[in-house]
């Protein structure tokens, strides 16, 4: 990440560290980091979320159609987040009541969630009414110099939240033995369905919630926005060193994920490179990434076994 | 200590979709004694384990639990009472620390609400240093990865959590399944020494040799029946063969 800094530095002639710059990266990133951070917790626990996205922009679409229907923020708020959670609720039922595989549940929840934020938006997008959102408590510039968006606050906050709750919880253990090896967990008793809904919740929540700061930022809820997000929450959990097969992961690698993501995108827009080749460098990534996670696991178990005994 | 059975189960009866898998079994398993349960795949034996173990409930019949009458509704329930169940693979999460597998499910707490809480590492640490230690197994620190242990290590910190949770049944399903000679030779060590600690077992496994020597008492399946009930002085190889 710092030689990417210094490259991107150099190659942009200075912008890339500047205060503008930061300030905008500052401002994206919680959104595409508390949607890895979801992510990051449902692939520890053993399952995918590939609907993400489409709830990116079901929950803040409820909510500002609420909004335009007269109903005061919290209420409306309070819905579309409601909203998120349900669809969680939804792919955790159907996955572990089925026993299909969440890739699955979640593509269809993917199609169906995109495409009731098209049908609740009528094909025209509301407006928000800007007066009623309390920005101040979202998206405006707080900070030395204003560097950070209140966003920022409420990121941090949810990031050392979540990693407490996965290292330092009984749940967040029942969470690691259900996805690192899901016999084990049933025979201990733990309740490793409920343990899987939950943790589905928690994702939507957190990817409904990140998709309302983006719109309150922009101030438009766009039916569009968000699309193509569950890929590359995946892949920053993968490049944060989280197993497909489950049970390995930290969220702060989900975050340093997220991070890497929008700095390479903001690094090459920058650095004068064609925007389209974001996503064969996010592409390169993911696979160097996973590549060097095993070649790392292999060292470390020879190393250990050398010294063992 | 005294002499009625720990575990007694009359008539159980268990169907799966139309294969009627236990027939008819009535056992009792009494204290201060190992029990080696013995059958080929498919006579009932692991039905009936996951029967005592809360995995499943009976079709018909009732177990009892020193004296009383229970339904255990899951794993959690049949651990409570004191029932622990060692799996031949499947008790240990090989991407957790040894610390953090001692007490999956049980974890202990600083403070909770509703169930969920902050953990108390330190304890946990220091339970299972000493819990790993009681059973003679030396492991480097209770930060270790299961997964880099051996598969007979795995089962020592297996029935090291069983003993620190003080179980009162232990249940050891094909414990040495898929293991080295001499692994396999330290977890019958462990199994021995659960007599000189009084803790009643339950012993399940393809290799009868295994069985006899550390069990005081012999129980053959076969199709879901119980075939042969004997202690090991009254039976012989041959005989548990015959009837198999």
């Amino acid at each position: 990440m710092v030689i990417l800094t210094i490259v991107f530095q150099a190659r942009s002639g200075g912008v890339f560290l500047n205060a503008v710059n930061l300030q905008g990266i500052l401002g994206l990133l919680p959104e595409v980091a508390l949607v890895a951070m979801g992510v990051t917790l449902l692939m520890i626990c053993g399952e995918f979320d590939l609907s993400v996205g489409s709830v990116f922009a079901l929950t803040p679409m409820s909510m500002a159609v609420l909004l335009e229907a007269g109903w005061p923020f919290l209420p409306a708020i309070s819905v579309g987040l409601f909203v998120a959670m349900a669809v969680g609720f939804v792919n955790g039922v159907l996955t572990v009541k089925f026993a299909i595989p969440s890739f699955i549940t979640t593509l269809g929840m993917l199609f169906v969630a995109r495409s009731m934020t098209v049908v609740i938006s009528g094909g025209f997008p509301p407006l928000l009414p800007l007066n009623v959102i309390p920005k101040w408590l979202f998206v405006t510039y707080v900070g030395p110099g204003d560097m950070f968006r209140v966003s920022f606050i409420w990121f941090v906050v949810i990031a050392v939240g979540m990693t407490l709750l996965l290292s330092r919880t009984n749940f967040g253990n029942w969470v690691r033995a259900t996805g690192g090896f899901l016999p084990a967990a049933k025979s201990m008793g733990i309740p490793t369905k409920r343990v899987k809904i939950a943790c589905f919740m928690i994702c939507s929540l957190l990817a409904g919630f990140a998709g309302t700061l983006q719109v309150m930022r922009l101030g438009a809820p766009l039916p569009s926005i968000g699309e193509g997000l569950e890929l590359q929450a995946v892949a920053a959990a993968v490049i944060g060193g989280t197993a497909l097969t489950g049970g390995i992961g930290t969220i702060l690698g989900g975050i340093i994920g997220a991070t890497l993501i929008r700095v390479i995108d903001n690094g090459l827009v920058l650095s004068q490179v064609d925007a389209n080749w974001f996503k064969m460098a996010l592409g390169a990534l993911t696979v160097f990434a996973v590549i060097l996670n095993a070649w790392l696991r292999k060292k470390a178990k020879s190393i250990k076994v050398e010294t063992g005994k | 200590m005294n002499s009625d059975p720990i575990i007694q189960v009359k008539n159980l009866h268990k169907w799966y979709s139309g294969v009627h898998a236990l027939k008819d079994v009535t056992l009792d398993f009494s204290r201060n004694e190992t029990v080696g349960l013995v059958g080929d795949n498919g006579a009932g034996k692991s039905t009936l384990i996951n029967l005592l173990s809360g995995m499943q409930s009976p079709t018909e019949g009732e177990i009892f639990f020193e004296g009383n009458k229970v339904s255990f509704k899951g794993p959690a329930d049949a651990m409570e009472a004191g029932i622990e169940t060692i799996y031949q693979y499947n008790s240990m999460v090989p991407t957790m620390s040894i610390a953090r597998n001692m007490f999956i499910g049980r974890e202990p707490m600083k403070y909770s609400i509703g169930g969920i809480g902050i953990l108390d590492t330190k304890k946990m640490a220091v339970e299972s240093v000493q819990a790993i230690a009681d059973v003679d197994l030396h492991l480097r620190s209770p930060d270790a990865l299961v997964g880099e242990l051996s598969g007979g290590q795995r089962q020592g910190v297996a029935i090291a959590r069983a003993m620190h949770f003080k179980s009162k049944v232990m249940i050891l399903d094909e414990p040495t399944n898929h293991l080295a000679v001499k692994e396999t030779q330290k977890v019958l060590g462990f199994i021995k020494s659960l007599k000189t600690l009084g803790i009643p077992g339950i012993f399940i496994s393809h290799n009868i040799h295994h069985v006899f020597e550390c069990c005081d008492r012999m129980v053959a399946m076969a199709r879901g029946e119980v075939v042969l009930n004997k202690r090991v002085e009254d039976t012989n190889m041959t005989e548990i063969l015959e009837v198999l």
